[in-house]
This record gives structure tokens, sequence and C-alpha cells, in this order.
């Protein structure tokens, strides 16, 4: 279990997260959601020791991820796998090596079995071997996002931080990603957070779902009860109502 | 007038600042190579880039300094009718002076902009933060061999420089102006002593290490985007020069 205790943050005096409080439930999917720019990212970039929080705690597994340092810490993040929302896939190295990374850095597989699974990530994205070949920057948008895709869940971690899985893709590929996080979700039953606001799309996919808005959570819950949530802000974004109005 | 006292002052604080935080980020680097994982991979990737790749240009660069010494060094040693000295003129010049501090200067201008850049890319990209969340160090993966083929790397170029310069002198003033070419390479062979190497040898280590430790430095905390990055890759090409020519001063007064 992952828990974020009021946590706090701002950028050169701009607040972007003021007393966050959440519980990211071992073996589920848990979606957070929220207009650009509240700091979902940012949210998401602590979970991993990425970013240091002006007050508050990221307990993993009872661990305070912002005070661990060194081994520990390395262990920690060895546990962990994310998918940037940029994609942040290696320049130097081809598609077939970004994927395989992972694999070469934190395991010791032979040669033939990361070739297979490399391969076998490829097809699941709809990525021709021939695509293996390419470099990030030949790629299209919503193929660097696959890649990036294949990278984060190559090795079937404990835990996987989703940010923006499906923005840039076309409505099949959307549907095939959110099919394959449930599928391998269910196969190995990591713990997933999931930053997406592709509504009603998402509700399928969570066990909870979470609403960032103003640096706090302002609703929480099944998908069912946050289709329920009587608090307007939360109607308005999931009916996705004109920004304007909310004045 | 105070407020100019305090602009210095917080100049000066700024700038200990950045050399300490710089020492720093070069202690760790340098410590992270007796560090497993190794991978010498990644050292011979940065060779072929900082060093492989300046080779033509070093060549290109000595060569012409190479002419231009002994075609200056011709004229100013005939006026003493001791035109045999060219050879040690040129190659003494070359050895002690121009072949470290122009090495380096070209090494920075082609490769640490280059590094500045593509570390900067790394660190908006957020490349450096991926590699970290797979527990993997980017000083260690990105850095630490940059820095490394900086202090190898240089001194084989410098050795490149010297070498290809000291044949363009001998083609001016041998070939074209008719020195002779016993003379060239004998006051040579008696006038450069071991100190000088030394010395050149030294002050390119110096100087890659400095350069490539800049250009990693500067990409490394790039900040504000692509703005950023060219911010960051002129800064490298300017700061490294002038810290090549200080460092040459010092250690040249340690050599004399
Ligand atoms: N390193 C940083 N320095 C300064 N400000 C930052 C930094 N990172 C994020 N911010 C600011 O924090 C706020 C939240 O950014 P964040 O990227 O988390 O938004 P987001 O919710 O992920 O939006 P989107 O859905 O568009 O990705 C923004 O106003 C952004 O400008
Ligand atoms: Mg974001």
């Amino acid at each position: 279990m992952i828990q974020v205790i009021d946590l706090h943050k701002a950028f050169n005096g701009q607040v972007v997260l003021d007393g966050i409080n959440l519980e990211i439930a071992t073996g589920k999917i848990t979606v957070v959601i929220g207009k650009s720019g509240v700091g979902k990212s940012v949210l998401l970039k602590h979970l991993i020791g990425l970013v240091k929080p002006d007050k508050g705690q990221v307990l993993v597994d009872g661990q305070d991820i912002t005070q661990l340092k060194g081994r520990k810490l390395q262990d920690l993040k060895r546990r962990f796998s994310v998918l940037f929302q940029g994609g942040a896939l290696f320049d130097s190295l081809s598609v077939f090596e970004n994927i395989a990374f992972p694999l070469r850095e934190k395991t010791r597989l032979p040669e033939t079995e990361i070739v297979s699974r490399v391969h076998e990530r490829l097809e699941q994205m709809n990525l021709s071997l021939e695509a293996g070949k390419k470099f990030p920057d030949e790629l299209s948008g919503g193929m660097k996002k696959r890649v990036a895709l294949a990278r984060a869940m190559i090795q079937e971690p404990e835990i996987i931080l989703f940010d923006e899985p499906v923005t840039g893709l076309d409505p099949p590929m959307t549907n095939t990603v959110f099919h394959l996080i449930r599928k391998t979700h269910g196969a190995s039953n990591y713990t997933a957070l999931v930053v997406a606001h592709d509504i009603p799309e998402v509700f399928s996919i969570a066990d909870y779902v979470a609403m960032l808005h103003q640096g706090r959570i302002i609703a929480f819950g099944t998908p069912a009860e946050i289709q329920q949530h009587t608090d307007p802000m939360v109607q308005s974004f999931i009916r996705g109502e004109p920004d304007f109005l909310e004045a | 007038m105070i407020a100019l006292i305090r602009y210095l002052g917080r100049w000066v604080l700024n700038w200990v600042q950045e050399a300490g935080s710089m020492m720093l980020f070069l202690l760790q680097g340098l410590a992270l190579a007796f560090v497993p994982p190794f991978r010498p991979r990644r050292f011979l990737q940065e060779m072929n880039l900082i060093g492989v790749k300046s080779t033509l240009i070093i060549i290109l660069t000595g060569a012409f300094t190479g002419m231009v010494l002994g075609l200056q060094g011709y004229y100013t040693l005939r006026k003493y009718g001791s035109e045999g000295a060219l050879g040690a003129a040129v190659a003494l010049s070359l050895i002690r002076e121009m072949g470290p501090v122009l090495t380096a200067i070209m090494v920075s201008a082609r490769a640490g902009s280059a590094v500045t850049a593509e570390v900067g890319i790394m660190r908006i990209t957020e490349q450096l933060d991926a590699l970290d969340t797979m527990a993997v160090n980017p000083m260690q993966y990105v850095v630490m061999p940059k820095l490394l083929a900086g202090l190898v790397a240089v001194p084989l170029l410098t050795a490149i420089f010297d070498v290809v310069g000291i044949l363009g002198g001998y083609l001016v003033g041998v070939v074209l102006l008719g020195v002779s070419s016993g003379s060239y390479f004998s006051g040579m062979e008696q006038s450069v002593v071991p100190l000088d190497i030394n010395g050149g040898i030294v002050k390119s280590l110096v100087f890659g290490l400095t350069i490539i430790l800049v250009a990693s430095y500067k990409g490394y905390y790039t900040e504000h985007g692509a703005e950023g990055v060219s911010r960051a890759t002129n800064q490298t090409v300017v700061l490294s020069a002038v810290l090549v020519l200080a460092w040459d001063y010092i250690l040249t007064s340690f050599f004399m």
C-alpha cells in the first residue's frame, strides 16, 4: 500500500499540492483524474521520490520514500515502473533497446529470453519488428507512447505508475491499452496508479478514482461512487462541461 | 555604491558556490567509476563521440597551426640568422602551449557543446529521471563515461595535434622555405626535454577533464525547456574557454 500523507509542494511560490491525502491500495488500479495543470504529474513524481515535497510523507509499505537514501531507496525503486507523460524514451537507443533496457539493467535474463519478451511486447503494442529498429525521433507521437508503455510494462513490477497512458492514441488503440492494463493486471495483480482524463473509459479499468483539484483530493471512491458524487466540481468535470461555466 | 558592492558580493558568492558544486559533481562522477556495474561499452561510445569524431577537426587545426608557426617562426628566426632553430621553436610552442590549449578549445566547441545539448535534452525530456526510476544512477550511466572519455581522449587528440602541427611546420619551413630537414628535426630533438612533454600531458589531462566537466554539469542542471538547453550550451563554450586559459596560466607558471 502507498499512503500519501498531507503532501505539500510549491514551485517558486506557486502552490501545486496543498495537503494531499491518498491511499493507493495494493493490487488495485487507482485512477487520478483532474484538469490539466492541477498537479497530477507532480503528485506521481512524488510517489517515486523524483520530486521532494515541501512537507508530508509518501509511505510505501510503511517506508517513507521522501526520507530514504542510498541502497534502501534503490531497492524500493526496483519495485516500481513508471510511464512518463512524455515517454522519456532514450534518444540514443533503438526502440528495441529502449524496451529491453529494464530487463538488461534489472535482471540477468539470457539474451534469447530478452529478445522474445521484447518481441512479444512489440506485437502487443501493434508495433512491427521493423519499428523495433527505429530510433525514438523517427516515431510518431502515438508510437512513442506505445513504446514507452511497452517499456514500462515489460518487467511486470509490483507497482506501475502510468502518466496519461492513452493520451494521443487513436480510439482503437486507447481501448487496446486499457484492455491491456486490465489484462496484465488480472494476470500479475500489480498495484497501479493511472493518471488519465479519458472519461468514461477510465471508469472501466479503475478500482478507485481520485479527483485532484486545487491541490487537494476532492473526491475519492469507486467509479460508481464518483459518478454519483454530489460535488459540482466532480460532476462538471466528468460531464466535460466547459470551464467558463464554473465562475 | 553599496548596491554595487552588494551586487559584486552576490556575484562572487554565486560563483564560489557554483565552483563548489561543480567540484562535488566531479568527485561524485569519478568515484562512480569504481562502483559496479561497469559498462565498458558506454565508455567506448563516449570515446567515439568525444574523441574519434573530433579527430578530423584536430588534424585540420593542427596542420594549419603548425604551418603558421613555421611561417612566423621562419621570418622571426631569419632576422637573427638562426633558421636552424625552427624545428625547436615549432615543437616547443606546440607541445607546451598551442597543442593542449587549441585542442581543448576545439574539443570544447565540437564535443563539449554536444555533450551539454545531449545531457540537457535528457534532463528536460525526463530521460535522466527515467533512468533513476529504473534504479540506474544517471550520474553513473550518463556522466561518468563522458568524464573518463574526456580524460583519455583529449590527451590523445593533443598528441595528434602536436604531431600534425610539427609536420605542418616542416611542410612550410623545410619544403617551401628551404630550411634543412636535418636541422629541423635535430634542433627539435636537442631542445625538447621530458619536462616539456610531461607539462603538455598534464595540461591536456586537466583541460580534458575541465571541459567535459563543465559540459556535463551545465547539461545535467539544465532548466526551463529548450531555451534552457541553448543557454546551457552557450555557457559551456564560454566557460570552458575561460577556464582552459586560466588553467593554462596556472599550470604554465607551475612547469616553468
Ligand atoms: N519543475 C517544475 N518547476 C516549476 N513548476 C512546475 C514544475 N513541474 C510542474 N510545475 C507546475 O506545476 C503545475 C502542475 O503541473 P503538472 O505537470 O503536475 O500538471 P498535470 O496535472 O500533470 O497536467 P496535464 O494533465 O496537462 O499533464 C503546473 O502549473 C506546472 O507549471
Ligand atoms: Mg501531467
